[in-house]
């Protein structure tokens, strides 16, 4: 028991050693540890920034029923009811005809002319309004076929509900923009990902490459497979955890003079106050995320690397 | 202590580099093995470290029936067996002192054994005071010196030395034969291939000629003409 954590002491203190004197080694293989880490903090924040954008769109599209003058309101609470049932339906929002009005009021208080118009009418024009907000904008089609039964039909006034005709390409149109934009996010990740860690892997062998020979030595010395790997992997380890250390100031940085330098909230598509936003709240798990991606990546590229030298003669 | 019993060693289906060797060295003995290069001196010395497998044939060494040898148990092997090669073998990143405490720390010794070891098998080697010196600091003579405080400091049984004076010039040569000669006094079994002449005939040791991956004299005290 004494001689195994003696051992393991012994591994961890030889990796640390190691990274100290290879350092202009440890140097190029960060550097490209670096690189593609902070691509990959930062596709992840522009991926969750787009997502967010996409659904702040979507989250302001519904589907809106109005409501007959001569619907009374027990016939109206029990359609929401009806409605609330639908599986794809996400929230409703009922407004009686005064709310309505508020509402329509308060939408349109840039134009007084307007106001004015419907104020001077005596009697409110505007219907009562239900509000549906569907979970998945793909699949309005259920909705739609509930609202156009000829009974519910009967409760609405004319041209209701209101998402057929131009908004209900709109919400199409917005429904095929969230699905692309998330698959292009996803595939972004994932392949800076996988080419990040091809890289890392191809360094970290290329490092262990000219060290073969000590490798070579250390086996004919009778070291066990796991006392001469145990450095590699540590001093890999090493360089994940550093790299992903600089590649989360680099993104603090950038996001920091960023905001600051440009008042704009955005930079093109991307929403630079939510991405920093996103960043500063998730800071600790996005920390323990990339160091946890550095130390594996590291580590498991020194494990397959140092496989061929480790090797014994099984040719007779 | 070392047994090989009609062993054979062929690379490809055309080089037989041993064919079939048997060859008996009891404990404390101290063997000269000779030849040209590429004679089989090489191969036998690697069939006894297990860095090659024979071809066919039995081999012993120390009680343990290579046959049965496991991959696994390969490093427990090498840590019996002390190893000195031509080209030094020293681990280039570390130094002197770290070079020999490696073999402890392989086999798990506390780091105040090794503190407590080295010491006096550097004394042994006469390389006191060099402790922290990096191998491409030393001479040949002393990197050579520092490989053999390495194979003996696990104090094995074999020492198994493959032209360790190769590379070095006579006085340096000397001094490492002194060092072997002296190990052996302690009672380590040494196996000493080498094609220096002015060594073999000032030694009177047994001499074992390999010629074409076979043997061709074994002699007690003998001498030897190239």
């Amino acid at each position: 028991m004494r001689r195994k954590l003696t051992t393991v002491l012994r591994v961890f203190r030889t990796g640390a050693v190691n990274f100290v004197r290879n350092l202009s080694l440890a140097i190029a293989a960060m550097a490209v540890m670096v690189i593609t880490l902070t691509i990959v903090l930062f596709s992840l924040i522009t991926n969750v920034t787009f997502n967010h954008e996409v659904g702040q769109l979507t989250s302001q599209v519904d589907v809106s029923v109005y409501l007959n003058d001569s619907t009374s309101s027990t016939q109206a609470e029990q359609l929401i009811t009806r409605i609330k049932l639908l599986s794809n339906v996400k929230s409703v929002n009922y407004l009686d005809k005064t709310q309505a009005l508020k509402s329509f009021l308060a939408q349109n208080s840039n134009s007084p002319n307007l106001a004015q118009g419907v104020t001077a009418l005596g009697s409110n024009p505007i219907y009562a309004t239900i509000h549906i907000y569907p979970k998945d904008l793909d699949n309005v089609g259920s909705i739609e076929n509930f609202l156009t039964e000829p009974a519910n039909l009967a409760l609405q006034a004319q041209g209701s509900p209101s998402y057929s005709g131009s908004l209900k390409q709109a919400i199409d149109n917005i429904a095929h923009a969230t699905d692309v934009l998330r698959e292009i996010g996803v595939i972004a990740v994932v392949v800076f990902a996988v080419v990040s860690i091809l890289i890392i892997f191809n360094t970290i062998q290329m490092a262990i490459f000219n060290r073969r020979e000590e490798l070579t030595i250390m086996r004919l010395l009778g070291a066990s497979t796991w006392y001469i790997r145990g450095p590699f992997v540590v001093e890999s380890a090493i360089y994940g955890l550093f790299s992903a250390l600089l590649s989360v100031i680099i993104i603090n940085t950038t996001f920091a003079a960023s905001s600051g330098a440009l008042q704009a909230s955005s930079l093109g598509l991307l929403d630079i106050n939510y991405a920093n936003t996103y960043f500063t709240n998730h800071f600790a798990m996005l920390l323990t995320l990339q160091v946890l991606i550095g130390i594996v990546i590291g580590a498991a590229s020194s494990v397959i690397a140092t496989q061929r030298y480790l090797k014994f003669k099984t040719a007779r | 202590m070392i047994l090989l019993d009609r062993v054979t060693k062929r690379y490809g289906k055309n080089v037989v580099a041993l064919n079939r060797i048997s060859l008996h060295v009891e404990p404390k003995e101290f063997v000269i093995v000779v030849g040209q290069s590429g004679a089989g001196k090489t191969t036998l010395l690697r069939l006894l470290t297990r860095e090659e497998r024979p071809t066919s044939g039995k081999i012993i060494v120390g009680g343990i029936d290579y046959d049965k040898l496991k991959d696994r148990d390969i490093p427990m092997l090498r840590r019996k067996i002390g190893v000195v090669f031509q080209d030094f073998k020293l681990l280039p990143n570390k130094t002197v002192y770290e070079n020999v405490a490696f073999a402890l720390e392989v086999v798990g010794m506390s780091g105040r054994e090794i503190r407590h070891t080295i010491p006096k098998v550097l004394d042994i080697v006469n390389l006191s005071g060099k402790e922290k010196r990096m191998p491409y600091e030393l001479s040949g003579g002393e990197r050579q010196r520092v490989a053999i405080a390495r194979a003996i400091v696990r104090q094995p049984k074999i020492l198994i030395a493959d032209e360790p004076t190769g590379n070095l010039d006579p006085k340096h040569a000397w001094d490492v034969i002194n060092v072997l000669e002296k190990i052996n006094r302690y009672g380590t079994t040494v196996l000493l291939a080498t094609h220096n002449q002015d060594i073999v005939n000032k030694l009177h040791r047994r001499v074992l000629t390999i010629h074409g991956g076979k043997v061709a004299s074994d002699r007690a005290n003998a001498s030897y003409k190239a």
